[in-house]
């Protein structure tokens, strides 16, 4: 809180000013009441939410990228919300639940789809230009899983002006301060409370302690520890890996998301909307073959609920059989099906999905309106994350969450496409408000030990990673060997050797990351020294996906394990929770909270 | 047969190691499908990890990897090496901005001038209570374009007012501020003039239109710029001209 910051002298001497004053050894402390980490779309409505809840609380947002660059900013078809006539949050809810394969928890999706309309309306009235219906409300569109039209959209750009919509709207904010491009690199935890972060300021290469009354983790998914993946360079999932760190467990990490439509060989997202606007899925007979599995008839088409509007495990799932039937395509990138817009025309691609369009032309020389684009599934989402309540926050004291970093969980095994947009709006702007009420009611920082700490961190840095010469490892090398091992062991379909055989394989990169050599020994933007860390966080995230995959002996959502093919209700209607450990993570388990809807089996098709 | 290779000449500045910068060159692997930055990723995987640039999206919307490519200002995920194979590709930082490292740049300058204009919707009235504002098509339309600038800034490499007059909003910053002042949501106009229409504002622009033609989303920053400047002379007219006609 500004006013009273003047006043709070560190234990360390002198006053703290948020300009940063140079502590021993080079370690630079600064203070706010809630710092934000990621400015993608959770993290900048956390920090607005922070703003409007008490304009003379002090909040930051620290980034490792400007907040335009987050990965918000490639999500393509839409964000949902019940606003329509004939629309009804019930509706909403039991899509989520029956989409979730029933592990979501259900008072959270209640909370979810309550207040998503409320938050879609507020950034409407924020400028998000959604695209309209003739009479000027909003359109909506169908989605996969969703029994009715609810989601709106802003063409095929939804989430690019999502962000930009709301970077733009926080910048009105004076009592938001930003770090571009600065790296948290750990949390500091004193008196069993998180009261702020190490962060390395990409710019000086130096490191900084930025003391903070709450913590707000807004920093994405960890997409990047597959090889074939939508998600940008940035998703490498530091606030995951910050988290558990911290002792914080991860939840349901096991539960990771393919999209069925991924572009090869970049994996660039051709988006569900492109099906909801009457895309076809054919194999190599052009035949649509996911009437084979569940999901049919194929006619009358379109139809929700049914077909290429079933949910994305099924369908990625449907994928695979189909490669074991020999029935798939053989591209110069590997195995792929067909995806056929060219009936919808020109116009209706050209009004819809010009980004669809404009992908392809680019990077696959086809025109969707006149050929067959070729697709694959593709890592998108994880559903697991940081464990958090629907306030957003974790077991840690003064730490927060929300985003794809985070699992509340209304994803549970199966996020429906479109969640995930009202998601970080919901759960951003609670999780903002969360962690203003605890800063307010939290106005001790423990200064000089915070200090002590990233003085211990500056110097783990240093004996870590700056002077990581004379080793026998290449980054790129281990990059590659551990996304590799995901996508054998812990793919689509998994079972227990090939679990195993990964989670050795993380263990031994374990060891080979302490030999690793980098090229660059500077400090002004040392992109070689983020991507170690990064890497480093990443192998953390990896083995509490493997792990968790591991312990889960039944299958559910998009966690199929060929050794044990069905879902188990008695064992697993539980959330998975890995805690850090000496080598392997420890696995927990907490009950799924289950209110009106009862476990069910999951219908699609018909 | 051996893989054809490609060589990219790449601007290296090290400011803790370099006094002057130099083009370094690197023979990677050509392959049709790859883009520039997939030759930098080789690069940094395989031959030198120490060379610096921003990235992420590798698909054209994040706007991470503004350089100058060939000296043409472009995004390196968007630029194939295919347009310049067998002939090599020299990779330098955008022009008009102060070198921080290698191929990357101080943004410092765009972050600062962008909420002078204030890139956000502006009310003197409450909107609908509880409700979305009605939206037409047409009105969506008329500011669509404008909003759809990624902020990857090729626009100021190729803008030679920029390079002059530093002061100058520039391209992207004023089409932000036609993108709010065209919606229909919005009530800004009179607040964003004194900036628009002031001395770094859009009559700094000599209409060369090379930012239109350097822009990879294809926002027309010259056409929002040609578009404040005559909403700016008509408020001239309204208010001096025809004074009872002022908003």
């Amino acid at each position: 809180m500004r006013p009273a910051r003047a006043a709070v002298a560190s234990e360390s001497g002198g006053t703290v000013h948020a300009r940063g004053r140079r502590g021993a050894r080079g370690v630079i402390e600064r203070e706010h009441d809630v710092l934000i980490v990621g400015g993608g779309g959770a993290g900048l409505r956390a920090a607005i939410a922070v703003a409007e809840r008490d304009p003379r609380l002090d909040v930051a947002i620290v980034s490792k990228v400007y907040p335009m660059r987050s990965h918000t900013v490639a999500a393509e078809g839409g964000a949902a919300a019940v606003i329509k006539p004939g629309d009804s949050l019930e509706a909403h809810i039991e899509d989520t639940i029956a989409g979730s394969d029933w592990l979501a928890d259900q008072d959270a999706v209640e909370v979810f789809v309550q207040e998503a309309p409320r938050e879609m309306v507020q950034l409407e009235h924020w400028g998000c230009p959604w695209s309209r219906a003739p009479d000027g409300t909003v359109a909506v569109r169908p989605f996969g899983g969703m029994r009715i039209a609810r989601t709106w959209f802003a063409a095929d750009k939804t989430g690019f002006h999502m962000l930009h919509t709301l970077f733009q709207t926080a910048l009105k904010y004076a009592s938001i301060t930003w770090y571009h491009e600065w790296f948290v690199i750990r949390l500091l935890v004193e008196d069993g409370r998180c009261q702020g972060v190490t962060a390395l300021e990409l710019r000086t290469g130096r490191l900084h302690l930025i003391a903070a009354r709450a913590v707000v983790l807004c920093t994405g998914g960890a997409g990047r520890i597959y090889p074939f993946t939508t998600n940008g360079a940035v998703c490498t999932g530091d606030g995951m890996a910050l988290a558990y760190r911290a002792g914080v467990p991860l939840k349901d990490m096991e539960f990771v998301q393919y999209h069925p439509t991924g572009l090869p060989p970049t994996g660039i997202l051709i988006t569900e909307a492109a099906r909801a606007e009457g895309g076809i899925l054919v194999n190599k007979d052009g035949y649509r073959y996911l009437q084979d599995y569940g999901l049919g008839p194929a006619e009358p088409w379109p139809r929700l609920r049914a077909m290429e509007m079933g949910p994305r495990d099924r369908l990625s799932q449907a994928f695979v059989h189909e490669v074991r039937k020999g029935r798939t395509v053989r591209g110069p990138y590997g195995d792929v099906v067909h995806l056929d817009l060219r009936h919808l025309g020109e116009a209706t691609i050209r009004e819809r999905l010009p980004f669809v369009r404009e992908l392809c032309l680019h990077y696959a020389g086809i025109d969707p309106a006149r050929e067959l684009i070729p697709v694959r599934p593709v890592v998108h989402y994880m559903m697991g994350g940081v464990h958090t309540d629907a306030a957003g926050a974790t077991p840690l004291p003064g730490l927060f969450a929300a985003g794809e970093c985070a699992c509340v969980s209304i994803n549970g095994a199966n996020r429906l496409g479109s969640n995930s947009l009202p998601e970080l709006l919901v759960f951003g702007a609670r999780a903002g408000s969360a962690a203003a009420a605890f800063a307010l009611e939290h106005r001790d920082l423990r200064l000089s030990a915070l200090a002590a700490q990233a003085r211990d961190e500056e110097e783990r840095l240093a004996r870590q990673w700056r002077r990581a010469t004379g080793g026998t490892e290449r980054l790129g090398q281990l990059r590659a060997a551990l996304t590799q091992t995901m996508e054998e062991g812990c793919g689509i379909y998994r079972d227990a050797a090939g679990l195993r055989a990964t989670c050795q394989q993380l263990a031994d990169l374990r060891e080979r990351v302490a030999r690793v050599a980098l090229d660059d020994p500077s400090y002004v933007y040392n992109t070689e020294l983020v991507g170690a860390l990064e890497f480093d966080f990443m192998l953390d995230v990896a083995q509490a996906v493997a792990h968790s995959a591991l312990a889960r002996q039944e299958s559910r959502g998009s966690h199929q394990r060929t050794d044990f093919p069905q879902r188990d209700d008695a064992r697993f209607l539980k959330h998975t929770l890995a805690y850090a450990a000496d080598g392997a993570p420890r696995i927990a388990y907490l009950d799924v909270v289950i209110t009106r809807w009862p476990p069910a089996e999951r219908v699609y098709g018909g | 047969m051996a893989e054809p290779t490609i060589t990219l000449e790449v601007w290296r500045y090290r400011p803790e190691q370099d006094t002057t910068p130099h083009l370094q060159p690197y023979q990677v692997p050509y392959r049709p499908h790859w883009v520039v930055l997939d030759a930098q990723n080789y690069i940094k995987d395989h031959l030198d990890g120490s060379v610096a640039y921003r990235w992420s999206c590798r698909m054209g919307v994040c706007g991470s990897c503004g350089m100058t490519i060939n000296g043409v200002p472009r995004l390196s995920c968007a630029a194939f090496l295919k347009e310049y194979f067998p002939r090599p590709v020299r990779v330098e930082p955008l022009a008009t901005f102060p070198v921080e490292r290698d191929l990357i740049v101080d943004l410092t300058d765009f972050l600062e001038k962008l909420p002078a204009v204030r890139p956000w919707i502006v009310r003197h009235e409450a909107g609908p209570p509880d409700a979305e504002f009605r939206q037409t098509p047409e009105e969506l339309e008329a500011y669509r374009q404008f909003s759809m600038c990624i902020n990857c800034l090729l626009c100021y490499a190729a803008c030679p007012v920029y390079a002059l007059e530093p002061r100058f909003l520039g391209p992207a910053v004023l089409a932000l501020a036609a993108r709010y002042t065209l919606d229909s949501r919005d009530q800004g106009r009179a607040d964003r003039h004194p900036v628009v229409a002031g001395p770094d504002g859009v009559w700094d622009c000599t209409f060369v239109g090379e930012c239109t033609t350097v822009c990879p989303k294809d926002v027309d920053p010259a056409g929002a710029i040609q578009r404040l400047k005559l909403a700016s002379a008509l408020d001239w007219l309204r208010g001096v001209v025809l004074p009872w006609g002022r908003r």
